[in-house]
């Protein structure tokens, strides 16, 4: 849509509003220029180049015109102008942001990164505990003490202090255990212990009415100590017992569910995170699930993450991104997720 | 300050041929051992291990373990290895014992610097296939296990920033804690294995100074289960470890017998540190000198080579 047409839609709309015959004026509609710029405005991060090309070069009058027909954005005041929708100007400010947050964070030292995000998701309060378990478990052990390293000299804390202190009951307990382990790494692994623990699991999760999960000590121990080769043999062992996967007998243990995933099936978590944040009407922090995931899976295990987004939700994790992210910032993670095929 | 005394002029394939010799034939040179190696400090031992491998193609350790026998080789083996790595056999011995000799662990997590004891568990992990805190967990039980799994996995900040406020309210809450029979052990745990060490000691200041006797007294009077005797042991570490030392010497040597593991873990594990702060601890407490005291009651070689390590020419 060019300019010129523009111009003369909101010409024949302020015409019509006069009343004054014109020249012979063509009659399209309205919406769709405001459809492109309303999108510009909305979804994920902003579309840069159109709000340049339209708005930086509308009149005035183009202006009002976008004012009144976006109640959603501005709002008639009793002094007779159209003024912008506090809450909306801060939704804004967030999109304007999401390609510098995203910048930034790829920028940054992985173990800065983990240190910044298990702060944020500790400020930020229990909706965003999960994003400690994504770290402590999708990271390898150099990596988590990496990051527990950074923590120390961005806060002056120890980042197991500051969990233990701020996430009280069995939720913080599992969360410190997750965060100061070290997991050993190699592929040594005894079957008879894994089957063992694997009946532990099996029984605490089978009388989930009587203990939470949550509060058993030989879940935590399993869960935050074992390696994850060995881990991986648990659930083995745990499916021939019990007949389903163990993230799926964890539904009402949300921690427990995220953990478990994390360290052995870390692309389906993911997968799930990106879901959400691709969806329409969420909340601001799983947004930002978007941004986190990429940035900090792009250069490990993206590939995998992108076939499972694509085998479990249809469409392509790329096509998700086109349709629902603007701008400088969609191009960015689309780089982003180009790299390494 | 360490008691450890190094020659001025050291030479790797010197040593690992002087030992070989000593180690040849039949019998051996058990005081060559000793004057070699009772004067060779952490990376000097490193390499005479590498020269005497290149060599003569064998691992020093396993000639010595096959030569020498009871406390002294048990002494000489632990004092080859790497710091790091000695630390990491400790434990895993600790661990293994029935009824798990939790102050060995507690003495590893709580004394060592952040990194130190992140270099153990790394060390532990090359020698054992499985994590510090996996085998650790395993083998306790209850709140004995949460408390030293917590603390051994910690990494705390080393740094000196210090929260006077903070320190008072957990000044208060462990005093709560221990004064309640209803323990609420988690909320001491918590205190003790993630608050940096420079908290901890402005903590334990406001224990004293609000309540007129120090934490680790109050311990002392209340209980004597596992537990309560664990955390006696964790703040007293965090105190003063060298106090603390003195009085492990001081059982380990008083006792009917000698507990040979504690005097051998203290002394190799401190010569390179502050086992003269810690001999100068012990004079004053028994007013006899350590030397003395273990030469009253080991002999042979064992007897020493402990003495070398105290400082002996």
């Amino acid at each position: 849509m060019t300019i010129i047409t523009f111009r003369a839609h909101i010409y024949c709309s302020i015409c019509q509003k006069i009343s004054t015959p014109t020249e012979s004026t063509q009659t399209m509609a309205l919406t769709p220029e405001l459809q492109t710029l309303t999108k510009a405005f909305s979804g994920l991060g902003v579309d840069e180049k159109a709000l340049v090309a339209t708005l930086g070069k509308s009149h005035p009058e183009e202006r009002q015109s976008f004012r009144k027909a976006t109640p959603h954005f501005f709002k008639v005041d009793e002094r007779s102008f159209e003024r912008w929708d506090d809450h909306h100007v801060k939704l804004l400010k967030h999109e304007f942001l999401r390609f510098k947050n995203a910048v930034v964070l790829w920028t940054m030292h992985p173990w800065e990164r983990d240190a910044r995000l298990a702060k944020e998701a500790l400020k930020k309060g229990p909706e965003s505990y999960g994003i400690l378990v994504e770290i402590a478990c999708t990271r390898s052990s150099e990596e988590l003490l990496g990051a527990r390293k950074a923590y120390h000299s961005l806060f002056d804390h120890s980042i197991e202090e500051d969990v233990a202190y701020h996430i009280h009951g069995p939720e913080g307990k599992l969360l410190v255990a997750l965060v100061s382990a070290y997991r050993y790494e190699g592929s040594k692994v005894k079957d008879d212990t894994a089957k063992s623990e694997a009946k532990t699991l099996v029984n605490a999760i089978q009388h989930a009415d009587k203990r939470h999960p949550n509060e058993d000590d030989e879940v935590i121990r399993i869960l935050s100590t074992r390696s994850k080769p060995h881990l991986k043999e648990v659930y083995k062992h745990y499916k021939e017992i019990s007949g389903h996967n163990i993230d799926e007998d964890l539904d009402h243990a949300v921690r427990l569910k995220e953990t478990v995933q994390c360290l052995c099936t870390p692309e389906k978590y993911f997968s799930k995170v990106l879901e959400v944040s691709l969806r329409t009407d969420v909340h601001k922090h799983s947004k930002k699930g978007l941004t986190r995931v990429i940035v900090t899976r792009a250069d490990s295990d993206m590939k995998e993450i992108k076939e499972e987004f694509k085998n479990h939700h249809g469409v392509s994790l790329v096509e998700k991104i086109e349709e629902m992210a603007n701008g400088n910032y969609k191009d960015f993670l689309l780089t982003l997720l180009a790299r390494g095929g | 300050m360490a008691t450890l005394t190094v020659p001025d002029h050291f030479s790797s394939n010197e040593d690992a041929e002087a030992l070989r010799k000593a180690c040849k034939g039949w019998g051996t040179d058990e005081k060559a051992i000793i004057s070699i190696l009772g004067h060779r400090n952490a990376a000097q031992r490193k390499q005479i291990r590498l020269a005497y491998e290149q060599s003569y193609q064998e691992d020093l350790l396993k000639r010595l373990e096959s030569e020498l026998s009871g406390d002294f080789e048990k002494a000489v083996y632990r004092w080859i290895l790497d710091p790091a790595d000695r630390d990491a056999v400790l434990a895993h011995v600790a661990i293994k014992k029935s009824g798990c000799n939790y102050n060995v662990i507690i003495e590893i997590a709580t004394i060592l610097s952040p990194e130190d004891l992140f270099a153990v568990r790394k060390a532990y992990q090359v020698r054992y296939k499985h994590s510090l805190e996996e085998d650790l967990a395993a083998h306790t039980t209850g709140d004995i296990r949460k408390l030293l799994v917590a603390l051994v996995t910690a990494y705390r900040y080393d740094g000196g920033e210090i929260n006077a406020k903070l320190a008072k309210s957990e000044a208060d809450i462990l005093h709560d804690a221990i004064k309640d029979k209803a323990f609420n052990h988690d909320e001491i745990i918590r205190i003790l294995s993630t608050r940096s060490k420079t908290q901890l000691m402005a903590t334990f200041n406001h224990y004293r100074d609000d309540h007129k006797i120090s934490i680790s007294k109050t311990l002392l009077e209340e209980g004597a289960d596992d537990f309560q005797k664990a955390l006696h042991v964790v703040i007293r570490c965090l105190n003063d470890h060298k106090k603390y030392f003195e009085k492990v010497l001081r059982n380990a040597i008083r006792r009917l017998g000698t507990d040979e593991d504690a005097l051998t873990r203290v002394i190799v594990t401190r010569a390179e540190r502050d086992l003269k702060d810690i001999k100068e601890v012990y004079y004053k407490k028994n007013s006899v000198p350590l030397e003395h005291a273990v030469a009253k009651d080991t002999s042979g070689d064992y007897k020493d080579f402990l003495l070398t390590l105290l400082g002996k020419e």
